[in-house]
C-alpha cells in the first residue's frame, strides 16, 4: 500500500492544504464581521434581481481578511438567457 | 517596560504549556525577569512541567481575589533565579476568575517583571479569553495537522477581537509557534509543510520546534526543555524563537536531533 501510494505520488498534505483553505474562507465568514455578509448578500440580490433573474443562491459573498486590508469579494452567476433577454430589452429603450 | 504574552492556541495537547515553560525558561537563561503564569484553572499543569508541583501554596485566584499579595503566591525556580510562577488554582472552578482581578494581577506583574507570559487553556471559552485579554502580543502554538490550523484560525479571531488591545483599536501583534514538525513527512507531501501553515493563518513565524522525544522526557522531570537537555533540537528552536521575542534577527532553521545517532551508539556520557 505504502509503495502503492509512493509509485503513483499519491500525498495527503495538499488535500489536507485544499480542504482547510475551503472551510476556512467560509468560517472566516461566519464569524467574522457578524451580520455584515447575510446584509450585503440580501441587498445585492435585490438590486441584481430587478434587471436579472438570478437565484437566491448563485450570489456568493465572502470577505478576505487581509493583514491591513480585507477584500469583499463578490461572485454572481448570470444565466445566458435571462442576461441577453435583460440586455435586449434595455436596449429597446426600458424604464425601470 | 513589560511584555505581556498570552501562548494560546484553540485545540488542547498541541504544545502551549510545553512551550510557555520553554519560552519562560529561554527568556529568563538570556537574564531576563520572566513569571509564567497558569490561566488553566481546575486544570493546572504548568507547575507540573516546570517541577514545582509540591512548591504551590497560593495562585492566580487567591491574587486575583486579593486573598494573599503576588510575593505570597510566586514561586522562583530553583534552577534560574529570575524565573517565576504563578500556578492555577486546581480546586476552583474558572468561573472563580474575575476579570478585574486578573487585570489588577497583571498591572502588577507589569511593575515586576520585563515578562509576562500567560499560559492559556485550550477552548475558547472563559478562561482562554480572560488569559488574552490584557496580553500585548500572542504566540499561536500550531501542529501541522487540519484541526489545530481550524481552531488556530479561530483563535487568531478571537484575539482580533476579545483583547484589549483590538477593543482599543490597536493592533494585537500575533505570532505562529509551529510545534511537532517532522520535517521528513513534510518533505514526503504527508504533512502540511510550513508555507502551508503560514499561507493558511497569515500570521509571522516565530519558530519551528521539531518533533522530539525531548519533550517527554523534559516534562518527565519537570524541567522546561530548554533546561533539561539545552543542547537538543527543541531546546535549540526555543532558544532562537525567545531570542526573536526579544527582537534579535535569527534566520530561521530546524534544528535537528540527527546527530544523536552517534550519541546513541557510543553512549549518552561521551557528549
Amino acid at each position: 500500500m505504502k509503495l502503492f501510494s509512493l509509485l503513483t505520488g499519491r500525498r495527503s498534505a495538499p488535500l489536507a492544504r485544499e480542504r482547510l483553505q475551503i472551510l476556512l474562507t467560509h468560517e472566516r465568514c461566519a464569524t467574522g464581521n457578524s451580520g455584515l455578509i447575510p446584509v450585503l448578500r440580501e441587498e445585492i440580490l435585490a438590486v441584481i434581481a430587478k434587471h436579472v433573474d438570478v437565484a437566491p443562491e448563485k450570489v456568493d459573498v465572502k470577505v478576505q481578511q487581509g493583514d491591513d486590508v480585507a477584500v469583499l469579494e463578490i461572485e454572481v452567476e448570470i444565466p445566458h438567457i435571462a442576461a441577453r433577454a435583460s440586455m435586449s430589452r434595455e436596449r429597446g429603450g426600458r424604464a425601470a | 517596560m513589560a511584555e505581556v504574552l498570552v501562548v494560546t492556541s484553540g485545540k488542547g495537547g498541541v504544545g502551549k504549556t510545553t512551550s510557555t515553560a520553554a519560552l519562560g525558561a529561554a527568556l529568563a537563561q538570556t537574564g531576563q525577569n520572566v513569571c509564567v503564569v497558569d490561566f488553566d484553572v481546575g486544570l493546572r499543569n504548568l507547575d507540573l512541567v516546570m517541577g514545582a508541583e509540591r512548591r504551590v501554596v497560593y495562585d492566580l485566584i487567591n491574587v486575583a481575589n486579593g486573598d494573599v499579595r503576588l510575593q505570597q503566591a510566586l514561586i522562583r525556580d530553583k534552577r534560574i533565579d529570575t524565573l517565576y510562577l504563578l500556578a492555577a488554582s486546581q480546586t476552583r472552578d474558572k468561573d472563580a476568575l474575575s476579570e478585574e482581578g486578573v487585570r489588577r494581577c497583571i498591572s502588577e506583574l507589569r511593575t515586576r517583571f520585563d515578562w509576562v507570559i500567560c499560559d492559556s487553556p485550550a477552548g475558547i471559552e472563559r478562561g482562554a479569553t480572560l488569559a488574552m485579554r490584557y496580553a500585548d502580543l500572542a504566540v499561536v502554538v500550531t501542529n501541522p495537522e487540519v484541526s489545530s490550523v481550524r481552531d488556530s484560525d479561530r483563535i487568531i479571531g478571537l484575539l482580533d477581537s476579545k483583547t484589549l488591545k483590538a477593543a482599543q483599536g490597536e493592533r494585537m501583534e500575533k505570532f505562529l509557534l509551529l510545534t511537532r514538525y517532522d520535517k521528513i513527512r513534510a518533505g514526503r507531501g504527508d504533512m502540511l509543510s510550513i508555507d502551508d501553515v503560514l499561507e493558511i493563518l497569515s500570521i509571522p513565524l516565530l519558530g519551528i520546534i521539531p518533533e522530539s522525544e525531548e519533550v517527554l522526557r523534559a516534562s518527565n522531570v519537570g524541567a522546561p526543555v530548554t533546561l533539561s537537555n539545552a543542547a537538543s533540537a527543541p531546546a535549540r528552536a526555543y532558544m532562537d524563537a525567545a531570542r526573536r521575542l526579544k527582537g534579535e534577527t535569527i534566520s530561521m532553521t530546524i534544528p535537528s536531533d540527527r546527530n544523536n545517532l552517534l550519541t546513541k551508539l557510543f553512549g549518552r556520557r561521551a557528549a
